[in-house]
């Protein structure tokens, strides 16, 4: 019999700890898939995020460094400055990367430093039990904002990929999904070009993935699904946000 | 080791780390100590190998710096109080996962912004860890430019041995004097050993994490306790003090850095009056140099702590001596530099007053 689907060969042999229908899980496996594709697990060093995806280094088989919370960007430009032939890439969520680690991103980006970052934008501060997020959308009810956010007392949710975009360093910014089989396949092409940016040496380039937390949500899985593609991209449209490159 | 040559503190920080083999620098512009910054743009843009980056924080340099340092290169960062007081979480975490790293704090007065003058005020901070945990860093404190550049060579030595984070303590008037200075030989940091955990790609070989989380609550017990036996190992190895004219001393002065050399110069002018007084001058501030000064209590029945601060390291003396001999304090703080007629004055006062001139 053919084997026609597996376990990639860079995810460990590990349970995921996260929630049933979270975003996570998807995305690692699509990560993992791709550094095997590209065959780069010897030259690639991964910066998990303080958060839910804080515990990455349990499932790639990677080389991977902890960076404190929101400072992903900063230890990847060390990372990077050190060993420039080697892929780096940031993996962090959107209290980490949109909230405490703004400047250091926005830097980063500015400097073009040659990095990749995967931007798990879920809406909701996910370890911590569902705090109000940087992007956290209007009237999204989390634990911090009962009534739902309110735009005259906790501002509207922060644009960060098109606010890097403007940055004269950044090659390569989309923002993508993981709540459909297309949206999946979508957000594999778009981590995978990412990378690529980065190994053909051409600058900052970071992919958003708005991510399901149903647990947070409070909402099922297919419901969780269903509202990131009827509430969330209303203020956080897919696309293509930024691409200098082009074909590679 | 060259000849000597006439160099401000700072930059003879800055040359002896280049020296040291060190290729990377972050850092944030503060006062006093931007000479130090601007001395590694120079020097690191001129080699092949050298990275410097003016980053957007100091909270930035620092984690630019833990990042490096996990690749295991030699990396250093420099700042004044209030930039310290942001590298802080840096620090624990460097700490916690075991990372070496240089780090100069030029003191200044304080709390908040408070001024560009010389301090000592950061003690506590430094000698306590500084940011959250259980952990300590390795303080070293010069009292010369010639110290600058040796402290700096051998804090690349010790962060790289005991894996650990070294805080470099000076101030203003530290950073910005002149003196002759000689340096060791450069180190080529290609020849430098490997260390066997960074991570580099994990290229035919199992992967490596470098991580500070460890939610099991028996696993995280036994790290603190390793990282607790290791300070252990180096209480036991590298505390040092340099003691100046104490062989005859009935009062012992306790003074570091500036402190120290303002009390050198109060005890020459105490001694030619006759007065029997000596200096002891850690140059570890942690370890403290708590042997030594046991030892000098054996003979000594007053010590005198003089500090540019309200009292730190005096807390240190105290744990030292443990209530067996007389312990007096004299400090100023807010950037405040006494003069060696003032430290004389009270050397004077205490010794009289104490009845230290009787046989």
């Amino acid at each position: 019999m053919k084997k026609v689907f597996g376990r990639p060969k860079n995810l460990k042999d590990a349970v995921f700890h996260y929630c049933p229908g979270c975003g996570h899980s998807i995305v690692h496996r699509l990560i993992a898939e791709i550094i095997d594709e590209l065959n780069i697990r010897g030259k690639v060093i991964g910066v998990p995020p303080a958060g839910c995806a804080v515990l990455a280094y349990n499932y790639f088989d990677i080389d991977m460094g902890e960076a404190p919370h929101g400072r992903g960007a900063a230890v990847a430009t060390g990372l990077k400055r050190s060993l420039p032939d080697r892929i780096v890439f940031t993996y962090q969520g959107d209290g980490d990367i949109a909230a405490i680690g703004t400047a250091e991103t926005i830097h980063a980006a500015n400097r073009g430093e040659n990095i990749t970052v995967v931007f798990i934008n879920n809406g909701v501060y996910g370890m911590t039990g569902g705090q109000m997020a940087p992007t956290t959308i209007i009237g999204q009810i989390s634990t911090t904002t009962p009534g739902g956010r309110n735009k005259d007392r906790d501002g509207v949710p922060i644009d960060l990929s098109e606010m890097l975009a403007i940055t004269n360093g950044t090659v390569y910014i989309e923002r993508t999904a993981v709540d459909s089989p297309k949206n999946i396949i979508r957000t594999k092409k778009a981590i995978t070009k990412a990378f690529r940016v980065q190994m053909a040496g051409l600058g900052f380039s970071l992919v958003e993935v708005l991510s399901p937390c149903p647990t947070n949500l409070k909402m099922s899985p297919v419901q969780a699904n269903e509202w990131i593609g009827s509430k969330m991209t209303t203020h956080f449209p897919l696309k293509v946000i930024k691409d200098t490159v082009g074909k590679l | 080791m060259g000849k000597k040559i006439l160099l401000r503190g700072s930059h003879v920080i800055a040359e002896a780390a280049v020296r040291a083999g060190c290729r990377f620098y972050f850092g944030y512009p503060i006062t006093p100590q931007n000479e130090l910054t601007e001395y590694m743009a120079n020097a690191l843009a001129s080699l092949s190998d050298g990275v410097f980056i003016q980053s957007e924080s100091e909270l930035a340099a620092i984690n630019m710096v833990i990042g490096v340092s996990m690749t295991g290169r030699r990396v250093m960062t420099s700042s004044s109080s209030p930039g310290i007081s942001l590298k802080q979480e840096g620090i624990s975490y460097l700490s916690g996962q075991e990372l070496p790293a240089v780090i100069i704090n030029t003191m200044r007065g304080g709390p908040g912004l408070g001024n560009i003058a010389p301090s000592q005020g950061d003690y506590f901070q430094a000698t306590r860890g500084g940011g959250h945990g259980d952990y300590r860093t390795i303080v070293l404190a010069p009292g010369s430019g010639q110290e600058l550049a040796d402290f700096t060579r051998m804090s690349f030595e010790y962060a790289d041995r005991y894996r650990i984070p070294v805080v470099i303590l000076g101030d203003g008037m530290m950073s910005q004097m002149m003196e002759p200075v000689a340096f060791p030989d450069p180190i080529d940091p290609k020849s430098l050993p490997q260390k066997p955990w960074v991570l580099d790609g994990a290229e035919g070989r199992p992967s490596r994490i470098i991580r500070s989380l460890i939610l099991d609550t028996s696993a995280m017990e036994e790290h603190n306790w390793k990282l607790f036996r290791k300070y252990e190992m180096i209480e036991r190895e590298i505390p040092e003090v340099e003691l100046f004219l104490t062989d005859d001393a009935r009062l012992t002065v306790i003074a570091y850095g500036t402190a120290s050399r303002i009390a050198k110069g109060a005890i020459k002018r105490v001694r030619e009056i006759g007065l029997k007084v000596g200096l002891l001058r850690p140059k570890t501030l942690w370890p403290f140099p708590k042997r030594n000064l046991v030892e000098m209590s054996r003979v000594v029945t007053d010590f005198l702590v003089f500090e540019m601060s309200t009292g730190q390291m005096l807390e240190d003396v105290k744990l030292s001596l443990e209530g067996r001999r007389r312990i007096h304090f004299y400090g100023r703080p807010g950037g405040i530099v006494s003069t060696p007629d003032e430290i004389a004055k009270v050397i004077n006062n205490i010794y009289f007053k104490e009845g230290l001139e009787r046989e």
